[in-house]
C-alpha cells in the first residue's frame, strides 16, 4: 500500500496535477520523458486570448516544486510498466543519463569545445544545437544535457574536459527505477500531427509550408529567428500568409475528432504576424471556426475586424507551386461563395492537431481509446491533453480535478 | 537578533575574471564585518555544501549569503534548517551582464565600475542579512475543516462528493427546494464517450442519491447566503430562507458614483457615512459578528448559471416574443416534461429549426454567453425531437460555425447521417408567422451559396448560459471592498481568476467558484470542475494549517505586520489590497484577516506611515539595502540608479538577458520585490536622498490583459509615480528621474535597452542637485 501519488508527464498539465496534490498534503513522483519540464506549453509564444507568455506561469509553477518538498521529480525517465491495482501499484522507470550535475548550468565552456551540431527538435529542426546544451533559454530543471550519441565519443570527452570539474560526468548510465504508489494520474499529453501524413498539402516538398507549431517558435524571442516569422526558403518575412485549419483534423484518414485548440491558435498567429508587419494580408481556410465560449468569441471578433484578414470557408485539398519564387497556391472549394479558390502565399501554415501521445506509445497496464486518449479506471487518472483536446486553462482544470480523484484513491486504500 | 554571517562567493563562469573576488572577501570580513567569507570554485556542489554545513557548526552561523548564480537556482543539498539563506546572482547582474573590451582604451575605468557593482551587492546583501528574521508561520487559533458548497447543481454536487470522499464535512446550501440545478429539467444528456452516438440518461439523479446517502453531507435547500465572513478557516457564514431579507445581509459599499454629488464633487466622510447608512437600512454593520453564524473552513461556488432570456424587443428578425419562438431551455423542459408541443396552440411538433446565430447577415457570431455547450444542446435537441419523431419528423440546425470541439465531433458526424436533420451554415435573416402559428425561416448565405426557406412548427434559439454572479453576489462578502468578486465586469459576470493557468485563482482567498458560474461548460466538464474546485478549498485548508500562504507564494509562511500605534487610519491598504485582506475596526484601523492574505505587500507599499512589513521584507530592509549602496559625491561618470524588478517576470526575464550574453549599464542595482505593489514610496525617497540619481521600476503588463499575479501591483505602482513625480517636481528635480515599464518574462531581449535608455535619460539629466548633502 501507498499513499504517494505518481504523475506521468510533466507538461503543464502534469506540473499542475504534481503541485495541487502536493500542495494538499501528499507526496508525489513526476515523471518526464524529456530534459526538462513544461511539455508542449514551453514551445509556445503565448497564450490565447491573453497573448501572455506561458513561461510566466511556468516560472511560478517551478518556484512552487523547487520549494515544495513533497515532489520527487524525474526527467528523460520512461514509464516502462503499470502493474498492481488502485493504492497499491507497481511502476518501472527508466531514468535515462543526463551526463551533468546538479551544478551545471551554464554550457557555453562546452559548446565551444563542442564540434558536432545536431537538428534542434524543440525548434523543429529549424536550428542545431551542439552536443551539450540548455533545451531552452527557460529550461527548468536549468542543468545541461549531453546528447547521449557524443558520451561516449571523444567529442563527449573533450566537451567533459571543457566543463568546470565536477559538473560533467560521462559515466551515467540509465537507472531502473520503482515506484510503489498508490494513484497514477496520466498526462502524457500531445503531439503536434505529422504534416507528412497528408499527401495532399505536400509538406515536405515545399519549404514554405510550414506547421503551427513552427510559428509559434520562430515567433518565440527564444526560437531559431530570434522572434520573426520569415520564410524558411529566403528567411525573408512573408507579406500574404495562408492558414489552412483542420490540417489532419476533423479526417477519417486522420484525426477524426477535433484537435480544439488550432482556430484559437491561428487567431492568435494573425495577430503575430499583424503586429510584425501591418501591411500582411492574411487567408484562413476553415471549416468551422470553433472559437467558443465569450473570451474566445471575443477573440475572433477582434481578428474578424481586421479587413487585412479574410476567412474562406472550404477546406484546403491541395497546395500547389506559386508563380513567384518559392511561393504556393492553396487549392480550396469556397462553399458559401462558391466555386474553385486558389490563392497564393508567401507562406503557408498547417494548423495541425494534436494526436494524444498514447496514439503511438502505449504504457502497459494502461488503457487507451481508439484515437490514444487515456480511459480512466479506478486509481489511473487521465487529465490534459492525454485525456481529450482541450485549451491550456480547461487542463489546469482537468489537472487539478484528477488530483483530487487521485488523493481519494490514496486514502481510500490507506 | 545578531548575525553570524557567511558569506560564499562562487568564483566560476566568468566571475573571477569580471570582478576581484579577494577584494569583496576583504570587504566582507573587513568593513562588513561577516563572521565567515570565502571565495569558493565549485561552490554548487555537495562538497561545497558540506564545508558551509561545517562552517554553520565550528562559527555558529546562523545567516548564510550565497554570492553566484541567481537566486532563482535550488539545489536540494543546499538547505540549512535553521539558518537565513539568501542568494545574490552575482553570475547573472554583474559577470555575465557587464562584458569588458580589455582592448578598450577605458578598460580599466570598465573594471572598476563592475567592481563596485559587486562590492554594491555584497553590501546590499549583507545588510539584508543584518535586517531579516526568520518568518514564523501565522496559525489560526483553531481551524474549521468544514466545506460549504454554494448550490446543489451537478458542480456543487460533484465538488461536495469528493470533498467527502477525501475526507471531509461538507455542507450544501441550494437556493431551491430541491438539488439538481438546471439538469435536473434535461431529459437526456449529450453523449459522454465513444462512440458518441447516442445520448446519455441524465447523472443528476444518481449525484442526488449519492450525496443523500453521504454521511459526510449536509444538505440545506431553500437556503442561501446571507453573508460571508471571516477568513479561510474560519469563515463565519450567516444562512437564511431562500428570498428573504435578513439584517446579516452583507452591507454594500457606495459605488464611485454614489460618492459624488449631484455636481459631480466628492461628499464629506461625514456625508458618505450617511448615504451608506441609509444604503444599508436593515443590515448590520459588515464587522458585526452573527453569534448564529455557521463556521466553515473554505468554500466553493458553484451556483450556476441562468438560461439567457431575450429582451423583449430582442432579437425582431427572428420573431422573439411570439410564443412559437422558444429558447433551448424552454424547449428542453417541454421535452422532459413529455410531449414536444406547440406553446401557440398544443399542437405536436413535427418540425423545428434551431438557430445557432442571431446576427443575420451582419455577425456570425452566436448567441451571448454561448459556447460549445450551446452548438452541442442544438444537436441534443434535434436528436431528441427524432427519437420522438422517428417517421416524420425534422430538425433543422442553422449555425454560423459548428463548435462540437473535441470528441465530440462524432457526434456531430453521427447527426450527419440521419436523413431527418439538416445541418446547414448560413444566415438566418428571418423568421415569420403566417398568422395560424406555423413559422417560415429564412436563410442566405447557405453552403454552396443558395438561400433557403423552411416551415416549422417551432423555432429555438440556442441561447447561452448566464452565470449567476453576472446579477448577484450570491456570496455576499462582509467585506470592507464589498460582497461580490471583483473584476465580474472584466469577465463578463463570470466568477472567473483571468490567469490562463491558474483558472481557481480569484482575487477571494478560500473561496473557489466552479461549474457554470465560471465559464460555460458541459455537465461533464462542469463536474470536473467542480472536483477542481473542491481540491482548492482542500488545499486551502492545508495551507491554513501549515501556516502558510495560498497560491502563488505558497512557500511563504510570513505574514504582514502592523504597527497600529502609528496608522492614521488613511485606508489606503484596506482599499488597494488585492485581495480584500483588510477590513477595518470601529476606529477605521485596518484590521487583518491574515489567511485572506496573498503576501503580495500591495498593502506595504500603499502606507504611507510604513508601518507595514515582513519579517524578512519590509521598508527598513529594502530601505537599508538602498542606503548601503555606495554613491560617490562628485563623480559624473558614476552616477547611481535604483531598479525595482519584480521577481516574478522582470527578474527572470533580466537572468535570461545574462544567459542570452546581453549586457547593460553598471550604474544601475538591482532590487528584486515581491510585486510592485509593494514598493513603497519611501525607497524611491530613500534612495533620491541617499543621493542616488534615478530609480526605475519593472513590472508586469497591467490594463485588462494583466498580467501581474497580484493583480494590480504594477497597476498601482504606476499609481503612486504621479505622486512621487509631484514629490520630484517640488523639490526642483525632474520627475523624470523616476520611471516605470511594463516587461513580461519573456522580453528578455528587450529589458537591457529598457534600462540603458533610463540610464542614458538619467545621465542626461545630470547628478542628483542633492547628492552629498
Amino acid at each position: 500500500m501507498s499513499n504517494s501519488i505518481l504523475v506521468v508527464g510533466g507538461g503543464f498539465s502534469g506540473l499542475t496535477a504534481a503541485l495541487e496534490a502536493a500542495e494538499a498534503g501528499y507526496d508525489v513522483y513526476l515523471v518526464e520523458k524529456e530534459s526538462y519540464l513544461g511539455g508542449r506549453v514551453a514551445q509556445l509564444n503565448k497564450y490565447f486570448p491573453k497573448l501572455c507568455p506561458p513561461t510566466c506561469g511556468l516560472e511560478i509553477n517551478f518556484k512552487r516544486l523547487k520549494t515544495n518538498p513533497r515532489v520527487t521529480f524525474y526527467t528523460l525517465a520512461d514509464v516502462t510498466s503499470v502493474s498492481g491495482e488502485p493504492g497499491n501499484y507497481t511502476v518501472e522507470v527508466t531514468v535515462n543519463p543526463r551526463y551533468t550535475t546538479p551544478q551545471c548550468t551554464n554550457c557555453k565552456p562546452g559548446e565551444e569545445a563542442a564540434s558536432t551540431e545536431v537538428p534542434n527538435e524543440f525548434n523543429f529542426g529549424m536550428d542545431t544545437r551542439k552536443g551539450i546544451y540548455m533545451p531552452h533559454p527557460m529550461s527548468y530543471p536549468n542543468q545541461c544535457v549531453v546528447d547521449p550519441s557524443i558520451a561516449a565519443s571523444d567529442e563527449g570527452k573533450a566537451i567533459a574536459d571543457a566543463m568546470p570539474a565536477g559538473s560533467v560526468d560521462l559515466s551515467q548510465q540509465p537507472e531502473t527505477v520503482t515506484l510503489n504508489v498508490g494513484a497514477i494520474v496520466m498526462a502524457t499529453g500531445w503531439k503536434p500531427y505529422d504534416p507528412n501524413n497528408m499527401d495532399n498539402l505536400h509538406f515536405s516538398e515545399f519549404d514554405n509550408v510550414v506547421t503551427n507549431m513552427m510559428v509559434e517558435r520562430m515567433a518565440s524571442p527564444s526560437g531559431p529567428t530570434g522572434g520573426k516569422i520569415v520564410r524558411p526558403s529566403d528567411n525573408e518575412e512573408p507579406k500574404v500568409i495562408g492558414f489552412c485549419q483542420c490540417a489532419g483534423s476533423r479526417d477519417e484518414n486522420h484525426l477524426a475528432f477535433c484537435s480544439y485548440i488550432c482556430c484559437m491558435a491561428t487567431l492568435k498567429q494573425i495577430t503575430y504576424l499583424r503586429e510584425q508587419n501591418p501591411e500582411s494580408e492574411i487567408y484562413v481556410f476553415y471549416i468551422d471556426i470553433r472559437s467558443p465560449g465569450r473570451k474566445y468569441e471575443n477573440f475572433y471578433a477582434k481578428i474578424k475586424a481586421d479587413e487585412k484578414v479574410h476567412f474562406i470557408k472550404g477546406k484546403v485539398a491541395d497546395i500547389k507551386a506559386g508563380n513567384e519564387p518559392g511561393n504556393v497556391i492553396l487549392v480550396a472549394e469556397d462553399t458559401i461563395g462558391g466555386g474553385r479558390v486558389e490563392q497564393e502565399v508567401d507562406l503557408a501554415v498547417l494548423a495541425t492537431g494534436m494526436q494524444p501521445v498514447g496514439a503511438e506509445s502505449k504504457i502497459s497496464g494502461i488503457d487507451y481509446d481508439q484515437d490514444g486518449f487515456v480511459v480512466e479506471k479506478d486509481g489511473i487518472i487521465p487529465c490534459g491533453c492525454a485525456k481529450r483536446p482541450i485549451d491550456v486553462v480547461s487542463s489546469a482544470q482537468s489537472a487539478t480535478a484528477a488530483a483530487l480523484k487521485a488523493i481519494q484513491v490514496v486514502r481510500r486504500a490507506g | 537578533m545578531s548575525k553570524n554571517i557567511g558569506l560564499y562567493i562562487y568564483t566560476g563562469d566568468g566571475i573571477k575574471d569580471a570582478v576581484d573576488v579577494d577584494k569583496l572577501v576583504e570587504l566582507a570580513t573587513g568593513e562588513l564585518n561577516v563572521k565567515v567569507a570565502k571565495a569558493v570554485d565549485d561552490l554548487y556542489s555537495e562538497s561545497a555544501a558540506s564545508m558551509i554545513e561545517s562552517d554553520i557548526e565550528s562559527e555558529e552561523l546562523n545567516a548564510v549569503i550565497l554570492a553566484g548564480y541567481s537566486p532563482r537556482y535550488e539545489f536540494d543539498y543546499m538547505d540549512f534548517p535553521g539558518v537565513y539563506l539568501d542568494k545574490v546572482g552575482l553570475r547573472e547582474l554583474v559577470a555575465w551582464s557587464h562584458q569588458i573590451d580589455p582592448e578598450a582604451e577605458d578598460a580599466e575605468a570598465q573594471k572598476e565600475h563592475i567592481q563596485e557593482l559587486a562590492e554594491d551587492y555584497i553590501r546590499m546583501y549583507v545588510t539584508k542579512m543584518e535586517k531579516v528574521e526568520m518568518p514564523e508561520p501565522f496559525k489560526l487559533e483553531q481551524i474549521n475543516n468544514r466545506l460549504l458548497v454554494i448550490g446543489g447543481g451537478v458542480a456543487g454536487m460533484r465538488a461536495a462528493l469528493d470533498a467527502a470522499e477525501a475526507g471531509y464535512e461538507v455542507v450544501i446550501v441550494e437556493k431551491e427546494a430541491e438539488l439538481g440545478g438546471n439538469a435536473k429539467y434535461w431529459r437526456k444528456q449529450i453523449p459522454v464517450g465513444p462512440d458518441y452516438s447516442s445520448l446519455a440518461s441524465p447523472v443528476v439523479d444518481d449525484l442526488i442519491a449519492q450525496v443523500e446517502a453521504s454521511d459526510k453531507i449536509t444538505v440545506k435547500t431553500s437556503t442561501e447566503v446571507a453573508r460571508t465572513a471571516g477568513e479561510p478557516g474560519e469563515f463565519r457564514i450567516s444562512l437564511k430562507p431562500a428570498g428573504t431579507k435578513s439584517e446579516w445581509d452583507a452591507p454594500v459599499p457606495l459605488t464611485e458614483e454614489e460618492k459624488l454629488d449631484e455636481n459631480g464633487k466628492e461628499l464629506s466622510a461625514e456625508d458618505q457615512k450617511k448615504k451608506y447608512e441609509e444604503k444599508n437600512e436593515g443590515r448590520k454593520d459588515y464587522m458585526e459578528v452573527d453569534p448564529d453564524a455557521e463556521m466553515f473552513g473554505a468554500v466553493v461556488l458553484a451556483s450556476g448559471w441562468k438560461p439567457y432570456e431575450p429582451a423583449e424587443d430582442e432579437f425582431p428578425h427572428l420573431a422573439w416574443g411570439n410564443p412559437n419562438v422558444v429558447t433551448n431551455f424552454a424547449f428542453e423542459k417541454m421535452a422532459k416534461e413529455g410531449r414536444i408541443t406547440r406553446p401557440s396552440d398544443g399542437k405536436e411538433v413535427k418540425t423545428v429549426a434551431f438557430v445557432m446565430s442571431p446576427g443575420g447577415k451582419d455577425d456570425d457570431a452566436d448567441f451571448p454567453y454561448a459556447s460549445a455547450v450551446t452548438s452541442m444542446v442544438a444537436l441534443k435537441q434535434a436528436k431528441m425531437l427524432r427519437e420522438d419523431q422517428p417517421e416524420d419528423g425534422r430538425a433543422y440546425i442553422f449555425y454560423q460555425h459548428m463548435r462540437t470541439v473535441g470528441q465530440y465531433e462524432y457526434f456531430y458526424k453521427g447527426l450527419q447521417n440521419d436523413p431527418g436533420i439538416f445541418l446547414t451554415k448560413g444566415a438566418v435573416t428571418e423568421v415569420t408567422d403566417d398568422g395560424a402559428g406555423n413559422l417560415t425561416v429564412n436563410v442566405e448565405d447557405t453552403i454552396l451559396g443558395e438561400n433557403i426557406s423552411v416551415d416549422v412548427d417551432l423555432v429555438v434559439l440556442a441561447t447561452g448560459m448566464v452565470p449567476t454572479t453576472k446579477d448577484d453576489p450570491v456570496i455576499n462578502f462582509a467585506y470592507r471592498q464589498g460582497p461580490a468578486f471583483r473584476d465580474l465586469d472584466l469577465f463578463g459576470g463570470y466568477c472567473d481568476s483571468n490567469f490562463i493557468c491558474f483558472p481557481y485563482e480569484t482575487r477571494r482567498t478560500g473561496v473557489y467558484a466552479a461549474g457554470g458560474v465560471r465559464r460555460s461548460l458541459t455537465i461533464e466538464e462542469s463536474m470536473e470542475d467542480g472536483s477542481g474546485a473542491a481540491l482548492k478549498a482542500i488545499q486551502c485548508l492545508q495551507a491554513v494549517s501549515e501556516g502558510h500562504a495560498v497560491h502563488p507564494r505558497t512557500w511563504d509562511y510570513d505574514y504582514p505586520d502592523f504597527y497600529f500605534q502609528r496608522c492614521t487610519q488613511c485606508k489606503r491598504c484596506t482599499e488597494e489590497c488585492p485581495f480584500g485582506a483588510l477590513d477595518d475596526d470601529e476606529k477605521g484601523t485596518p484590521k487583518p484577516n491574515p489567511t485572506r492574505c496573498r503576501r503580495c505587500g500591495t498593502c506595504m507599499g500603499a502606507c504611507p506611515e510604513r508601518i507595514i512589513g515582513f519579517k524578512d521584507y519590509n521598508i527598513d530592509v529594502v530601505g537599508s539595502m538602498i542606503k548601503s549602496i555606495e554613491v560617490p559625491d562628485d563623480d559624473e561618470d558614476k552616477l547611481r540608479m535604483i531598479i525595482f524588478a519584480c521577481e516574478n517576470d522582470a527578474y527572470p526575464a533580466l537572468d535570461m538577458a545574462a544567459r542570452k550574453g546581453h549586457t547593460w549599464s553598471p550604474l544601475p542595482r538591482i532590487i528584486p520585490v515581491r510585486c510592485l505593489g509593494s514598493v513603497n514610496v519611501a525607497w524611491i525617497k530613500d534612495a533620491m536622498s541617499s543621493g542616488m540619481d534615478g530609480a526605475l521600476l519593472l513590472g508586469c503588463k497591467y490594463g485588462d490583459d494583466y498580467q501581474c499575479h497580484f493583480v494590480k501591483g504594477s497597476e498601482l505602482a504606476n499609481r503612486r509615480m504621479e505622486n512621487v513625480a509631484e514629490t520630484l517636481n517640488s523639490l526642483g528635480m525632474e520627475p523624470e528621474r523616476v520611471k516605470l515599464a511594463q516587461i513580461a518574462i519573456d522580453e528578455y531581449d528587450k529589458v537591457p535597452e529598457i534600462i540603458n535608455e533610463f540610464v542614458e535619460e538619467v545621465v542626461g539629466m545630470g547628478p542628483n542637485p542633492f547628492k552629498g548633502w
